[in-house]
């Protein structure tokens, strides 16, 4: 099962449908990685709402693609972790550390559009320039 | 009752399909969502471990009574290289495999009863069951 993945702006959706094989969950991350460099995105959103299930494999591919894509300059944000999801992964000592998760899409482009601010600062010269 | 559904697990879709009739079993048992999903992903771990290390094996699902008290039992089986060092692949973040390491001890961590019989070059069983709480 592919995972589609629309633009958005500055940004890329990944919308996870159903249940996902470890080849499927390896797959996304691919894609994902190469869209950011293709389409010069500033932020990523996996939306996770339809996982029913996040074992080992899911965290740490999930894990993986937040970090590859920051490697590539792009923030990535979790969103829609179900409450049964969040349980059997605390129960299971499984963390996303690291990784921005917040409630829903609409929260996550929030977040995206603060980090993406936030990264244009930190790359300005931090004297103050001629042009103010 | 006594009724076991045997999945074999060959190939990553299979881990999907047994973590999927885990969860359906549990729902039948009378297990809350959480719990269901409790136990579909310990399922997911040890079906994972079968194709790791084992390339293949079998997964057996089935519905349990102690006393007044139902439960899940799973049975995972391989006739893979077995585990030499049970005591370190039971430890949380040890891997032979580049992996998370949550494998053993995460579906420990999830399950009530977890037993792992293992001899090397044999093959690995392990059994573990989840009990509904009492209401």
């Amino acid at each position: 099962m592919e995972v589609p993945i629309l633009r958005q702006g500055q940004y890329l959706i990944a919308s996870i449908q159903s249940a996902l094989t470890d080849a499927d969950l390896s797959h996304l991350r691919e894609a994902l990685i190469a869209q950011v460099g293709r389409s010069r995105c500033r932020g990523v959103i996996v939306d996770v709402t339809a996982l029913d299930v996040m074992d080992s494999f899911a965290v740490r591919t999930l894990r993986d693609i937040a970090h590859m894509a920051r490697l590539r300059g792009a923030e990535t944000v979790i969103v829609g972790i179900q409450p049964d999801v969040a349980f059997a992964m605390v129960q299971l000592g499984l963390t996303l550390k690291g990784v921005a998760t917040v409630l829903d899409l609409e929260e996550g482009l929030a977040f995206l559009n603060r980090r993406t601010e936030e990264r244009t600062f930190e790359t300005k010269p931090k004297k103050p320039s001629g042009r103010g | 009752m006594g009724d076991e559904l045997r999945l074999p697990i060959a190939a990553d879709v299979d881990v999907v399909e047994a973590r999927q009739q885990g969860r359906a079993l549990a729902a039948v048992a009378g297990f809350s969502s959480g719990e269901q999903t409790v136990i579909a992903a310990a399922i997911s771990e040890i079906a994972r471990n079968i194709l790791m290390y084992a390339k293949k094996g079998e997964i057996i699902l089935s519905l349990v009574q102690n006393g007044d008290r139902q439960g899940v039992s799973v049975v995972a089986i391989d006739q893979g290289p077995g585990i030499t060092d049970i005591e370190r692949a039971m430890q949380y973040g040890y891997s032979t495999s580049h992996g998370v390491g949550a494998g053993l001890p995460g579906a420990k961590r999830l399950m009530d009863d977890f037993d792992l019989q293992s001899t090397p070059g044999q093959g690995t069983t392990v059994t573990m069951t989840k009990w509904r709480r009492a209401i």
